[in-house]
């Protein structure tokens, strides 16, 4: 499809429909955005001082960090794509949100959920498996309102008033009916009924690895498919492929998650099938960075001048090396050098934040004006939220795979007589270096998310007050009303 | 796609393929491991009659502190899984005489791998440490065994109390001069000081598996 269908801008009424809801979200995301960047500065402020803050029992690293990384999952992300996807999906079937009340109120119990479970974690009832710490007692809260959430996009779905569909439409349906079950398979087989010994870590791989590809790309892609061609006004490159690109994304990645168990006490033959399907994730990575790219790149000038496509262009970049670098590391030889350094931290920033975060920025500065019909307050605070994130995320990044790189060889490097040449704290030495400047980018992202929270308040404030006079009736307020109308 | 229904049994059967095929199958072939001798009976084919099982289950002091373990989150930063001799350093660097197998772990109710060595592998520490007062002084501030360490003090699992009627605990750390409590004080682990060091000191790879013998006994 494209062009044509995209062109003929569905109705406001459509936007009208979920401007709560999606506002609602979005209120939610930049707090848990603003959470989890401050959570994640002190847990590499301690990194690098262990001393810091260490007399409380509930900052110590170990829950900080966890507590981080799920305010960015579940907390921002989760609420970002929610905003981001239910919108593109009423957009694109000419359909609104009809119980907009109803899903206010589940997006208010995942958030709940998500507050409940991020205590827990600092609080200590913390489930030791990676990406799924949040406590038990949350699982059900988290389960059920997600499906009161993801009925909306399936529901606009069903009532659509399109003729063609969209390959955003793909990645959205296929992501809500994905995270649900990989979450609760996850949930039963780790934490209600635990499977046996080493299969609950097959399950772990398999669930934070589809957690990444089956969940947060397919949220991050399709709005990158929505918005470049949107705002450019240009058909997608070669769109045939794009299909071919969801469905070899879905059979391809959906395997590769066992490659972070290489080595480990699981059978040989399941790491060998998650290297050959990691192998094969380039298919789906080249045609999607074929059919953004050559689209976006076409006109650049007008990519680097535009606010919402700067961030989404830089997002599709950094899904590509995402992409490129992951199927490179599968291979023994590499992963050897890499695995359990900071490398693969660097790998899995790369993506939550290079990639989905920016896309979804993007996406932000581009909704807000059409759900609620106001600019942005200030353009300078846009203009410095990319420089700071971007470059932040840059030298983040950077930091980590280098150090990573070199802790990974010092780690494995043997003198002649077989002894290891650097002994163990030599080694966590050598990455304080990197560690500091790691923490110099998590300074940076603060600083960028701040100016988008700064933003974001003024427009919501501003929101407010002309709400607010809206139902000051004329003998209370006639002041009020006089000063709305001129501005 | 003007078929809904085909593309739901595409989006399906994409995540059941992997699904089946990753964890349910590993599952069969995992979920039957049962616990055994260190080699196998030549004539049965099954464990020695008369000899111990391996791997042996924890005391109940042990899996308390398996819970202080994972409620500090100590898995962020440590693994417990050593990879054969050949791959990465693990053997040289005495971090296990053995490759971990699937067997090693089927009595945990909670598997432990992690995927980050921001410190050593722990897997064997109870053989390579086995000094419950080491793994005091390094809880308590890592930079008293392991200068240069980034790992954070757990100072909040120990109690900086009076010393009573002038007899110092037996259980109060021998900490050196410059970390030393205030005149007349001393320093105790807490209850879950001691769980936590038990846990750890029960982390031994010190026995073979018919599918993978230490190396030093085979010798």
């Amino acid at each position: 499809m494209s062009e044509q269908s995209l062109q003929s801008t569905p109705t406001s009424d459509i936007d009208c429909s979920i401007k709560w809801p999606a506002l609602h979200f979005l209120v939610w995301a930049v707090i848990w955005l603003l959470v989890g960047s401050v959570l994640s500065l002190i847990s590499y402020v301690k990194l690098t001082n262990p001393a810091f803050l260490s007399s409380w029992e509930w900052l110590t690293y170990g829950r900080v960090h966890p507590a981080a990384i799920n305010a960015m999952v579940y907390g921002w992300s989760c609420n970002a794509a929610f905003a981001v996807a239910l919108w593109i999906m009423a957009r694109l079937c000419r359909a609104g949100i009809r119980g907009a009340g109803l899903l206010l109120t589940a997006g208010l119990f995942w958030n709940i959920a998500v507050a409940v479970g991020i205590g827990g974690i600092i609080y200590g009832d913390m489930i030791a498996v990676e990406f799924l710490e949040m406590p038990a007692y949350v699982t059900p809260l988290m389960v059920l309102s997600y499906l009161a959430i993801s009925v909306w996009g399936i529901i606009s779905f069903r009532y659509r008033r399109c003729e063609q569909i969209y390959v955003s439409q793909f990645y959205i349906l296929a992501a809500f009916f994905w995270f649900p079950w990989l979450y609760t398979v996850a949930q039963i087989m780790i934490v209600f009924a635990p499977a046996r010994g080493v299969v609950q870590s097959i399950v772990s791989a398999w669930y934070s690895h589809n957690l990444m590809w089956l969940w947060i790309a397919p949220i991050g892609l399709a709005a990158a498919y929505y918005l470049i061609p949107k705002v450019l006004g240009r058909p997608i490159y070669q769109y045939k492929l794009a299909v071919t690109g969801f469905w070899t994304l879905a059979l391809f990645s959906s395997w590769a998650g066992m490659r972070h168990l290489a080595g480990g006490p699981v059978p040989a033959w399941v790491i060998s099938t998650s290297i050959v399907a990691g192998i094969f994730v380039i298919i789906p990575v080249v045609i999607i960075a074929l059919n953004c790219h050559v689209t976006a790149f076409d006109n650049f000038d007008g990519v680097l001048r535009n606010p919402v496509l700067r961030f989404v262009v830089f997002g599709m970049v950094s899904f590509t090396l995402a992409g490129l670098i992951g199927s490179i590391t599968v291979l023994r030889t590499v992963n050897e050098v890499i695995q359990f350094t900071y490398f693969t931290a660097g790998q899995s920033q790369l993506f939550s934040y290079a990639f989905f975060s920016m896309v979804m920025f993007g996406s932000i500065y581009f909704l807000i004006p059409r759900l609620l019909g106001r600019e942005w307050p200030s353009a300078r605070l846009i203009n410095w939220h990319f420089r700071a994130c971007s470059t932040g995320i840059v030298i983040a990044i950077a930091a980590l795979m280098m150090g990573g790189l070199i802790q990974g060889w010092q780690m494995n490097a043997l003198d002649e007589s077989g002894a290891p040449v650097f002994e163990f704290l030599k080694v966590v030495g050598y990455t304080g270096p990197w560690l500091k400047i790691k923490l110099a980018g998590e300074i940076l992202l603060l600083a960028g998310h701040l100016a988008f929270a700064v933003n974001f308040s003024r427009l919501l404030a501003g929101l407010l007050i002309s709400e607010i006079a809206d139902k000051i009736p004329d003998w209370i307020g006639p002041t009020f009303n006089k000063s709305r109308e001129v501005s | 796609m003007k078929n809904f229904p085909l593309f739901f049994c595409g989006i399906f059967f994409t995540l059941a393929f992997s699904w089946a095929g990753l964890v349910l199958i590993g599952h069969n072939q995992l979920g039957s491991l049962t616990t055994t001798t260190e080699r196998i009976d030549g004539e049965t084919g099954g464990p020695v009659k008369g000899n111990p099982l391996y791997p042996v289950s924890s005391a109940g002091m042990a899996m308390q502190g398996k819970q202080v373990y994972m409620s500090m989150g100590c898995f962020n930063c440590h693994t417990q899984q050593v990879r054969r001799q050949g791959l990465g350093a693990d053997y040289e660097r005495g971090w296990g005489d053995r490759q971990t197998v699937a067997r090693d772990y089927i009595r945990e109710e909670r598997v432990l791998l992690g995927s980050y060595r921001i410190g050593p592998d722990l897997r064997d520490v109870g053989s390579r440490l086995p000094e419950s007062e080491w793994h005091h002084l390094h809880l308590y501030n890592p930079q008293i065994t392991s200068e240069g360490s980034i790992m954070p003090p757990f100072g909040f699992l120990y109690e900086t109390r009076k010393i009573k009627e002038e007899i110092p605990s037996p259980k109060a750390l021998n900490l050196p001069e410059e970390y030393l409590a205030p005149e007349g004080h001393e320093v105790v682990p807490t209850r879950r000081a001691e769980a936590l060091v038990a846990y750890l000191m029960s982390l031994r790879l010190d026995y073979s598996l018919p599918e993978a013998q230490l190396t030093q006994s085979s010798q």
